[in-house]
């Protein structure tokens, strides 16, 4: 039990390599290893998560070697949440793709199970490390395996992700420069131990240059307003059922890293006050709410549409932490997770309607509804979801979220908040409208053959669309037990 | 002002490194000197690093009987070395994975030009 919290990266780890090997010998028990590895994890994501409320964070020694010397794991609530979260997504989004690979991209499933696990192994990582180059490692660690399991897609894949390549790895060199800052400035790289020693330092220029480079390097990473320019093209072409695991995870993981040097590397009201580095993230990210929106009502194509909104929705998680109060931050945290089902949900649904019909072209849906009913069924949840009609989640951190911004006295933000909305229903409830009113177009063959994909796609779709009214429901017991001991230090 | 750039010509010398990189990123229009440019910028930050755990007068990080372990001043501080290791390692695969889609992209499209390819991919 000592062990839990090297349990929750290392066998997927593990298993990437098992993987390989198992798929070179029979292909089918790829797929399985790669499930096994991933429950595991879960299982002691979730060990974890029991014996974090029974007594409090965990720390793990890696190697005997007492921290600050060592690479320290630590495990608090947000930590376990978010090892909870990649794991399970993982889970449903490796059992969803199991069809949608073989037909999308036949033949090539061995490699894609193994790198998936390597990227849920690297964004486990970040969430349980406790050590600020530990964190840019296993960054790196999941970005590769991201940008390697996206261009597989369709041509213009790999010109899409070079140029994510490009930006990400700018963002992540900024981050590194920035720990660099702060280990020249105080000897150390573990968080707990810098946080300790910041304190007497924040007259240093060196800590100021070190902020500004985190927290726009997190910036490129988590695909915050004006550096997001990589994300629309990658989401539009990479393979559907790789994006129904990747826009879930990658840029929330970013936001927790925001999240995590606000409340456990700098210094309290440091970044917020001395320094308003949070308020530029909150502008951007209600600037990006804004854009998003209008831009994702712009488009034609469906997944093009939920990648604007993507930008968006990362703008409410900016924007929770730039309030940078507890309920600010709650809604925000709150935000990560429901918008993790949320998008799961709908890219789930993208890729069953490419599954069965092959069109993205939100113009030629019309008829859906009849034809796909349990699967429309989930994109409705997810779209009501979106715009925030209760008891769906969404609803729910948007009023933390409003709380917040009228505890700081920010009406600007909640004006932004309820318009983002409005504009959400507007581009959500064309295609309800479109898939269950419009009449089946006899120039869309494709559309009038359709039917429901098949049991092991729409499982994990019905799962999610489930999760979102179970979150809902349950967003008291999530706020009080797990999210509230976070911010009990602000 | 002239004393600060002898005592830190290591970090100005990052520092412009860094700019080159940066503008080989964003303005170049070819993919490969994208990547150079990528490649420059990234090798900036390992000489960043290295230079701020040099030491003058100080010898290698090995315990030495004749030195002692009482003044740490006479070892250099291996860590940022050992780090950048780590970090080369992330760079080189990051070059690698990065070099593999400029040849699927060049086998795609015949060319490198970013303007022209994205003209393409419209269509």
């Amino acid at each position: 039990m000592e062990q839990l919290p090297i349990l929750i990266p290392v066998p997927l780890l593990v298993f990437s390599f098992i993987t390989v090997l198992l798929g070179l010998w029979h292909k089918k028990l790829s797929f399985y290893s790669a499930v096994t590895g991933v429950i595991i994890s879960l299982a002691a994501s979730v060990l974890s998560l029991v014996r974090v409320i029974n007594t409090g964070p965990l720390h793990y020694e890696l190697g005997g070697w007492a921290p600050p010397i060592g690479i320290e794991y630590v495990i608090d609530h947000l930590s376990a949440v978010m090892a909870i979260l990649i794991t399970f997504i993982g889970l449903i989004g490796i059992i969803y793709s199991y069809r949608s690979y073989s037909r999308e991209i036949p033949g090539r499933e061995v490699p894609l199970y193994s790198l998936t696990l390597l990227l849920l192994a690297g964004l486990t990582g970040i969430v349980v490390t406790g050590d600020l180059f530990n964190l840019y490692v296993f960054l790196e660690i999941a970005s590769i395996s991201a940008y390697a399991l996206m261009a597989v897609g369709d041509n213009k894949a790999p010109v899409a992700v070079f140029r994510y390549i490009i930006m990400g790895t700018i963002g992540a060199s900024f981050y590194l420069l920035g720990v660099g800052f702060i280990y020249f400035s105080t000897g150390s790289l573990n968080m707990a131990d810098v946080a300790n020693l910041l304190p007497g330092l924040l007259e240093s220029k060196a800590i100021v240059a070190a902020a500004i480079f985190i927290v726009i390097g997190i910036g490129f990473k988590m695909a915050l307003f004006p550096l997001h320019l990589w994300l629309p093209d990658v989401y539009t072409y990479a393979p559907s059922a790789v994006i129904s695991l990747i826009a879930p995870l990658m840029t929330k993981v970013g936001a927790y890293v925001l999240i995590r040097m606000l409340l456990s590397v700098f210094p309290l009201d440091y970044l917020s006050e001395q320094l308003p580095v949070t308020l530029i993230v909150g502008w951007m990210g209600a600037a990006g709410i804004i854009i998003g929106s209008v831009l994702a009502i712009a488009q034609k194509d469906y997944r093009r549409m939920l990648a604007y909104s993507s930008i968006a929705q990362i703008g409410y998680i900016a924007l929770g932490i730039g309030l940078a109060n507890p309920l600010g931050l709650i809604g925000g945290m709150l935000h990560i997770i429901n918008h993790a089902f949320m998008k799961g949900c709908l890219f789930e649904v993208a890729g069953a309607i490419k599954y069965r019909t092959g069109i993205w072209d939100i113009n030629k849906f019309s008829g859906l509804g009849r034809k796909m009913p349990w699967t429309m069924a989930a994109f409705v949840v997810g779209a009501i979801s979106m715009v925030g009609i209760p008891p769906a989640c969404g609803f729910f951190s948007k009023w933390y979220l409003v709380l917040g911004c009228v505890d700081a006295s920010n009406w600007i933000f909640v004006a932004v908040i309820v318009a983002s909305s409005l504009l959400n229903a507007v581009y959500f409830f064309r295609i309800i409208e479109k898939t269950y009113t419009g009449e089946v177009d006899s120039s869309n063959p494709e559309v009038e053959t359709a039917k429901e994909p098949p049991g092991s796609m729409l499982a994990p779709i019905l799962i999610m669309a489930s999760g979102i009214f179970v979150l809902g429901f349950a967003n008291a017991y999530i706020v009080t037990y797990l999210l509230e001991p976070m911010v009990r230090i602000l | 002002m002239f004393e600060a750039f002898v005592g830190n010509y290591a970090y100005f010398m990052t520092a412009i490194l860094l700019s080159i990189g940066l503008y080989g990123m964003i303005a170049k229009r070819n993919l490969m000197k994208k990547l150079i440019g990528m490649n420059i910028f990234q090798s900036a930050i390992v000489l960043f690093y290295v230079a701020g755990g040099a030491k003058w007068g100080a010898t290698a990080p090995v315990y030495d009987p004749d030195l002692g372990i009482s003044n740490p001043a006479l070892y250099a501080n291996p860590l940022p070395h050992v780090l950048m290791l780590t970090a080369i390692v992330v760079m080189v695969a990051t070059t690698g994975v990065s070099l593999a889609f400029i040849l699927l992209i060049y086998r795609r499209y015949k060319t490198l030009d970013e303007k022209e390819i994205i003209e393409r991919m419209r269509d």
